[in-house]
């Protein structure tokens, strides 16, 4: 059976047409365009993505948050979900506002039932453990005002013309996607790259047990160097078209903009992925991680605080080629030195691809090599 | 910042808890460790009583766009 929606309920927020009354006769000072990835937030508290959230936070379950990784009634949360504004934004407690994209396109009414300000070196120490402005989630928390609207989404407006309308799924549709297949155990992967071998083992590994997979990349804001969303997509179809049983895996994918937030992080993908019906999530080493912040398996620890989650975390060492063992490995499998391991950085593998040479295939799928080398330019410039 | 209250433990018991996470790590104390027992039931006995979140209506209409996709 599909995991029960996070908080009890999932969230399905009334979806009606950009063109509706509903946004019409707003004052301008009642409009606030927002960011592509607040827009993405938007869509994720509409769609059920953050059940039982039906909107941006208030103080008091940021603060419960904050110091203890939970809302307010005691259910288990870990980043907190706000709106910033600036504070020449005026509207006020029990105002109605209509939240824009960035193009002026209305996206969803707001009632607002609180104002209240962040410290933001509170947040990034509590969320991210560091205040080190170098590290991307800091800068972004720094970088925001600190003043905070808090209030429910009342409608959301239909987005057309997203160009991967065709693989992404909403958690009512997963849910009901998951039934029909009569998966009782799902393992979510959570990816933000195209598939390696290292990746694909953890994925078939967990899939030895489990029904079904449900790989959710997350598309999104990007960091120059980082594969486009387009190549990530193509290249997950790649391999699951050559490698990959007919019906035992899902692939859609989730707008979200990445943290690198590491351990808290790994709970919030946690708690996305159960809305999606998942049973188990698949946590590998550095999960959510960036640089040298969070040590190699703290986001699997983390999880030992939480026996209320109700999803499984499944909790995974790095996979890699052993020339002795003759097939992909892992410390805990191989008894073999790293003289014997097959391993690319990250930073080889994308000037190997950017100068057209295909990775060993003992890294990469030939397959999904060749869909990435065929993009005339796969990486965000 | 969390608030607490008190529950009282048969005195018994609260020593049994002691002894038991002294000989184990990760519980700084009986409160801590019947917290996160408490939660942990609390949270099955919640999941009993969910309830579906769509009708047989809502899934037609669900399972024919799953259908257009080519999901199904």
């Amino acid at each position: 059976m599909v995991s029960v929606p996070h908080g009890g309920e999932l969230v399905q927020l009334d979806v009606v047409d950009p063109l509706n009354d509903a946004f019409n006769g707003y004052d301008k000072s009642l409009m606030l365009p927002v960011s592509k990835e607040t827009e993405a937030t938007v869509l994720n508290i509409a769609s059920g993505v953050l059940s039982p959230l039906t909107g941006f936070m208030g103080e008091e379950d940021c603060k419960t948050v904050l110091d203890s990784m939970r809302l307010s009634d005691d259910t288990p949360w870990s980043i907190p979900v706000l709106l910033h504004v600036a504070s020449s934004f005026t509207p006020q407690v029990r105002d109605e506002i209509v939240l824009t994209d960035e193009g002026g396109s209305p996206l969803a009414n707001l009632l607002i039932d609180e104002r209240f300000k962040i410290d933001r070196k509170e947040y990034a120490e509590k969320v991210y453990g560091t205040s080190d402005p170098a590290h991307p989630g800091v800068a972004r928390i720094f970088s925001s005002p600190d003043s905070v609207l808090a209030g429910r989404i009342r409608r959301f407006a239909a987005r057309p013309g997203d160009p991967f309308s065709d693989v992404t799924l909403a958690p009512r549709e997963t849910r009901v996607l998951f039934g029909e297949k009569s998966w009782r155990t799902i393992v979510a992967f959570q990816t933000r790259n195209p598939p390696h071998l290292s990746h694909e083992y953890v994925q078939k590994t967990a899939l030895a047990f489990a029904d079904g997979l449900f790989i959710n990349p997350v598309l999104g804001k990007k960091k120059v160097g980082d594969f486009r969303d387009e190549v990530i997509v193509a290249a997950y179809k790649a391999l699951i078209r050559n490698y990959y049983p007919q019906n035992c895996c899902v692939l859609s994918v989730l707008h979200y903009e990445m943290q690198y937030a590491g351990p808290r992080e790994a709970i919030m993908h946690a708690i996305m992925r159960k809305n999606f019906g998942c049973t188990h999530i698949a946590i590998g080493r550095d999960h959510a991680g960036v640089g040298s912040y969070y040590r190699p398996y703290a986001a699997q620890e983390i999880f030992k605080e939480f026996p209320d989650l109700g999803i499984t975390p499944l909790f995974f060492r790095e996979f890699f080629y052993c020339r002795k063992c003759a097939g992909m490995a892992n410390e805990k499998t191989c008894p073999h030195g790293e003289d014997d391991h097959l391993t690319i950085s990250g930073t080889r593998l994308r000037e190997l691809l950017d100068g057209g040479e295909s990775p060993p295939k003992e890294v990469m799928r030939p397959e999904v090599a060749s869909v990435i080398m065929s993009d005339p330019d796969p990486f965000v410039r | 910042m969390t608030k607490y209250t008190t529950v009282s433990l048969p005195v018994t018991l609260h020593k049994r808890v002691e002894k038991l996470i002294a000989e184990k790590e990760g519980f700084k104390s009986v409160s801590d460790y019947v917290t996160y027992i408490l939660r942990e039931v609390v949270a099955m006995h919640e999941t009993e009583k969910t309830p579906a979140p769509f009708t047989s209506k809502d899934v037609e209409v669900i399972k024919s766009r799953l259908k257009a996709l080519g999901y199904i």
